[in-house]
């Protein structure tokens, strides 16, 4: 698999949120603004790549009965060292994020990252791996803040776009969008318009229903 | 009691791990297609946050807070930095343990669980329970209460889940929302449901 492959596979042809079911805990609540989502994604990208590098460089000397005890001490000190970063030099946002800096640890991207690719590879092309899979990440991230920052308060990284009502503007905010079920709406959207674009993402029916069937006998 | 009791109630239903902090979620959605499968898991997630929250507690306040070691006559470190390291090593020791524990001693329920406990250890809802702990400056009776109100609603939830996928197998879904989609559109649904108990203020 070639350099450009291991970084470009993961945003689309095998998306980490939309096809492998990993890292949608902290998907979903820090998108109600673009700005906390972009400071999450850029944190969720190093962690993942530095993480496969470290993993990967010391994979050889790793007993593999205590592998996952290692990768997760070295994913939670590169978690502390972003959530360090973080309280310092952006502390408003690191606020707005709360607990969810200390949730990637328990990111299921980073794991299963450092243990299906970064055990196997070389050290860039995990690193590369990482890059890959956290921009897969990003994808439906901001995706999902751009409508709901967009439909759910008319702005755009704060920068007020539609004018709303209570400003003298012409725009009736949705509220939907502010709440959180609205990210689920939206990643499901988010997921049939990548199905309807890449075919071979469509999961198999498990009860198909016959083709000549009736109306009646079908219900 | 009365304030045990609502803290419980309300760590169950209005901040409902899964439907109104969305942690847990890939165990949430991989693990949600029959009711046996998300019923052991849930049972096993319940007893994992009870004793996890209160250990992580005690830990927090007596070894990482601000001034906590003073008893050790260190009365100005900090260690609070240490706690994602220290909390995520106390889950999975706490996971291998119980494992060990009921391999030898309650077979029984060790291989109706077996599978899901390892996969409990990268859980966001249980690392998220401690972290919300710590947050909230819960005391040691508080957290007891808040990891078996927050195991249980998250157990709810995915029990109610699997009833609905086990309905849901034998309707005709468009193609392209077929399997993932149409369950993240049910969990919105779900979640729109939970957050009518938002109001409620106990």
């Amino acid at each position: 698999m070639s350099m450009k492959e291991t970084l470009t596979g993961p945003v689309f042809n095998n998306n980490p949120i939309a096809l492998q079911i990993l890292g949608i805990c902290s998907a979903l609540a820090v998108t109600s603004s673009m700005k906390v989502t972009l400071v999450m994604c850029v944190s969720v990208i190093a962690v993942t790549a530095f993480s496969s590098m470290a993993v990967s460089s010391i994979r050889h000397h790793i007993p593999s009965s205590i592998r996952i005890i290692v990768q997760m001490v070295i994913i939670a000190s590169l978690v502390i060292v972003v959530d360090q970063v973080l309280k310092a030099y952006f502390f408003t946002i690191s606020k707005q994020l709360s607990v969810f800096v200390g949730l990637i640890i328990t990111n299921c991207i980073v794991m299963g990252r450092a243990e299906g690719f970064a055990m196997k590879n070389g050290p860039i092309a995990s690193f590369v791996d990482g890059v890959g899979n956290g921009l897969g990440y990003s994808v439906v991230l901001l995706f999902v803040a751009f409508f709901r920052e967009l439909l759910g308060s008319g702005s755009l990284f704060g920068i007020q776009l539609l004018e709303t009502v209570n400003n003298g503007g012409w725009y009736v905010p949705n509220g939907l969008m502010l709440l959180p079920p609205s990210a689920f709406f939206l990643i499901g959207f988010f997921i049939w318009a990548l199905r309807a674009w890449k075919k071979e993402q469509v999961e198999e029916a498990e009860f198909k229903i016959c083709s000549n069937t009736r109306t009646q006998e079908a219900v | 009691m009365e304030y045990y009791l609502s803290l419980f109630i309300r760590s169950v239903f209005i901040e409902n791990m899964a439907l109104a902090f969305f942690l847990g979620m890939c165990t949430f959605l991989a693990i949600s297609k029959k009711i046996q499968a998300a019923l052991g898991l849930g049972i096993a997630v319940i007893v994992v946050l009870t004793i996890t929250v209160p250990v992580n507690n005690l830990i927090y306040t007596y070894l990482l807070a601000d001034g906590a070691l003073a008893w050790a006559g260190l009365p100005d470190v900090d260690l609070s930095f240490l706690g994602l390291l220290s909390y995520i090593g106390v889950i999975a020791a706490i996971v291998q343990i119980m494992e060990m524990f009921l391999d030898k001693y309650v077979p029984a329920l060790y291989s109706a669980l077996g599978v899901f406990l390892p996969l409990i250890t990268v859980n966001c809802a249980i690392m998220g329970a401690s972290l919300f702990m710590v947050e909230r400056d819960y005391n040691l009776g508080e957290s007891v209460v808040y990891g078996a109100g927050a195991g249980t609603g998250w157990a709810l939830a995915i029990v109610a889940l699997a009833g609905i996928r086990e309905k849901m197998k034998y309707s005709d879904v468009p193609e392209g929302l077929r399997g993932l989609g149409i369950t993240f559109i049910t969990v919105g649904l779900m979640s729109l449901g939970f957050m009518s108990f938002g109001g409620i203020d106990l």
